[in-house]
């Protein structure tokens, strides 16, 4: 079992929130673990991403090779686009549909959401309704978690238990209000998986 | 056994510190070696066992603090960036002479690819210039186990030793098993008199004691736990890793099942013996540093035709001059075919980072091009920090940013070269990092600039964390000689704007020493507090 998953957004989006659910499920499943993180500079409201690689074996690269990205987890749907080069021929991609607009020359949203569903595998979600509907747009990072849960090969049950102790201390309302966004999400994947 | 704890290469480095029994961790905050000594004031055993570990005003400081530390017998680790060991440089390499007593490791986190920086200056250099030990691990987890190593090391060769890493080791997360926790020393205080007292006499003794330690210290990383030697196949291609390249390599030999040799240094100085008798065994030899070639270009020799074995790597262009490594350019090196890739998408635009919105230093800008907007020569001399976004539009407000501190002297050198206004713009913490001997400076000369010191009350572009000079700055200024009336002080919001113009231009049009402190709170740690007092809400 080995996965390589890239999570993509803008500075700020809670893309250390999605990798850390992730990163914990797979320890607890005794899988090896490297992610690559970025901090620094690009935090400010630029362009983000995480190389996450779980694996039953030792992973030796902090990084994912082009070609090589199971999967593309994105809170915005431009910066999935970006690193297409590293997403594999049958990769899929999960991405939400609401657009940042922080730069003058943001392309026509039409036209990348046209681009993302002609890809060969992704599901688009509209992550930002359905994690208000759940409690907060906040949690609209769980809600394509969510979505990509289906596609990671960790158990979900594992998920939901990782999220109640990343959140934890945060009190009962938010975890409970972080898994309806969670399972919003997975709906979503099981009416495309369904087709 | 316990479970594996998941931590960045940085916290790897911090947890190490704390159980291999560091009494104090000393730095300034610098990506990407900020977190390891956040980790340090986070941790609750850190504080069960009193480890010092708040913020240091700058890396000089921070690295005599360890340095005295070490001189009373304790373990101490210091942490930069590596542009920050330009700043400790002087301590640092005086260091080495002295020698030290308890273990002193200083960490230091390159980054190469300038994700945050300046430049990629390879602090390998350095530690062969101070001629000390370094350590260079490829993993989170050997992060962890050379911290202990390292302070053994230390301890017995009364050296400090330096802990080479770079971002991608720094920022990555992997599971780490930990050590048992040992006690920390006890005061204990050097037992030559001398050592420490680098009079020219003293000194002398000292440097001739570094030198003859060098077979000792060549002959420990010889049969070091980081360097390793494995011989695949005779007379074939042989592939010299340091650090986290051998990762990378790892990466691609695993996936296309290479058989080649391979030899991984982790610790310096190079293994002379280990690496001569690899060589020995290989056809051609691809070096995959890092960094800068800086064992590439040993190992080639001066007239490059030193050995029958043809040396390949960055300064041939098998690997490129500059940037960080990857699996994709050792796959390319070793020209194993890669699959086609996805062309990647034409719609995508670049997004760099912006000042955040709310953010005190846009107000700033917004006010400064106003009133500098009928200067013919305008020319805003800036500094490290978030307000160095200042220089993409909008605001295309400064025109320089070179190193700590030097908006303020490079303003002054100007103004004494005759630019009218001389204008320069820091942070707060980057003033009292090295902005106030500067300022002195030019009060001393009664030079005609105008310093904005852009005090957001934190160290805003590393994470927020504390501004060593907070609710002082004004007697700070007014003690290094600035005049009363010429010390202004402002708050940079919408509503106070043409206040704030009126203010900038009179201290532009005076023909002398002028600072205006433009202060309010960085919209970020606002933002935390306020959140901290709202446990209702959502932290991403």
């Amino acid at each position: 079992m080995k996965k390589d998953i890239i999570i993509a957004g803008v500075g700020g989006q809670g893309i250390l929130s999605i990798a850390a659910v992730i990163d914990l499920a797979a320890i607890k499943n005794k899988l090896f673990v490297k992610q690559a993180e970025v901090h620094g500079m690009s935090q400010r409201g630029g362009a983000v991403q995480t190389h996450l690689r779980i694996s039953d074996q030792p992973i030796f690269s902090d990084l994912i090779s082009k070609g090589k990205a199971d999967l593309i987890i994105s809170i915005e749907p431009m910066e999935s686009l970006r690193y297409l080069e590293f997403l594999k021929p049958d990769g899929w991609v999960v991405s939400n549909i609401n657009p940042i607009k922080n730069i003058s020359n943001y392309p026509d949203t039409d036209k990348i959401l046209n681009e993302i569903n002609h890809l060969p595998y992704s599901i688009l979600a509209d992550a930002d309704t359905l994690a208000k509907q759940a409690g907060s747009i906040k949690a609209s990072n769980m809600v394509l978690l969510g979505v990509a849960s289906e596609f990671f090969g960790i158990d979900y049950a594992l998920l939901k238990k990782s999220i109640t102790e990343i959140f934890g201390r945060k009190g009962e309302d938010i975890i409970q209000m972080n898994l309806r966004a969670l399972e919003a999400g997975r709906q979503e994947a099981l009416k495309v998986i369904d087709i | 056994m316990e479970e594996k704890i998941l931590l960045l290469g940085a916290e790897a480095i911090a947890q190490g510190a704390i159980d291999a029994g560091i009494s104090g961790i000393y730095a300034y905050p610098g990506t990407p070696s900020t977190e390891i000594t956040e980790y340090v004031q986070r941790s609750k055993e850190a504080k069960k066992r009193n480890i010092h570990s708040t913020w240091s005003a700058n890396e000089k400081t921070a690295y005599e603090a360890a340095l005295g530390m070490a001189y009373a017998g304790k373990r101490a680790m210091v942490c930069m960036k590596h542009v920050g060991l330009n700043v400790a440089a002087d301590a640092f390499i005086n260091s080495a002479i002295t020698g030290t007593n308890g273990g002193l490791i200083v960490t230091v986190a390159d980054d190469p690819s300038m994700h945050s920086s300046q430049n990629e200056q390879d602090s390998r250099f350095y530690g062969k210039f101070a001629m000390i030990p370094v350590l260079e691990p490829s993993s989170q987890q050997e992060a962890y186990d050379a911290v202990h190593l390292g302070f053994e090391l230390s301890e017995k060769v009364k050296l400090p030793v330096m802990l080479r890493i770079t971002t991608r080791l720094s920022h990555s997360r992997a599971g780490i098993k930990r050590k048992n926790i040992k006690n920390q020393n006890i005061l204990g205080f050097p037992g030559k008199r001398n050592q420490f007292i680098l009079l020219p006499a003293n000194a002398r003794i000292q440097y001739q004691e570094l030198i003859d330690k060098q077979p000792d210290l060549e002959e420990i990383a010889e049969h070091s736990v980081l360097n390793k030697s494995s011989i695949k196949n005779s007379s074939g291609l042989g592939v010299i890793t340091f650090g986290i390249a051998y990762n990378y390599l790892m990466e691609v030999v695993s996936e296309n099942n290479l058989y080649i040799n391979i030899l991984k240094i982790g610790q310096y100085p190079l293994p002379k013996k280990m690496t001569q008798s690899f060589i020995e065994k290989c056809s051609k030899v691809l070096v995959l540093e890092e960094g800068y070639p800086v064992y590439e270009e040993l190992l080639r020799g001066f007239w490059e035709f030193s050995g029958p074995v043809r040396i390949h790597g960055r300064l041939d262009g098998t690997i490129p001059r500059t940037g960080e490594l990857n699996p994709d350019i050792v796959r390319a090196a070793l020209d194993i075919e890669k699959n086609e890739p996805h062309p990647g998408s034409t719609l995508v635009a670049g997004r760099p980072p912006e000042l955040c919105q709310g953010c005190s230093h846009r107000d700033l800008y917004t006010e400064l091009n106003e009133a500098l907007k009928d200067v013919n020569e305008k020319h805003v001399f800036s500094d490290i920090g978030c307000y160095t976004l200042g220089a993409l539009p909008p605001y295309d407000a400064i025109n320089t940013c070179v190193d700590m501190g030097a908006s303020v002297t490079m303003a002054k050198g100007a103004a004494d070269a005759g630019l009218r206004p001389s204008v320069a713009v820091i942070g707060d913490s980057t003033f009292t990092h090295s902005g106030i001997t500067g300022l002195l400076d030019a009060v001393n000369d009664k030079s005609a600039v105008t310093i904005i010191i852009s005090d957001n009350a934190t160290t805003a572009m590393t994470g927020g964390q504390d501004s060593p000079g907070f609710g002082r700055l004004y007697d700070i200024c007014l003690g290094v000689g600035v005049e009363k009336e010429h010390l202004r002080v402002m708050e940079p919001l919408k509503k106070n704007f043409e206040m704030n113009v009126k203010v900038l231009k009179e201290e532009i049009a005076y023909e002398g020493v002028s600072v205006v402190i433009s202060n309010r709170e960085c919209i970020q740690t606002l933002t935390r507090k306020k959140r901290a007092q709202n446990k209702s809400e959502i932290v991403k």
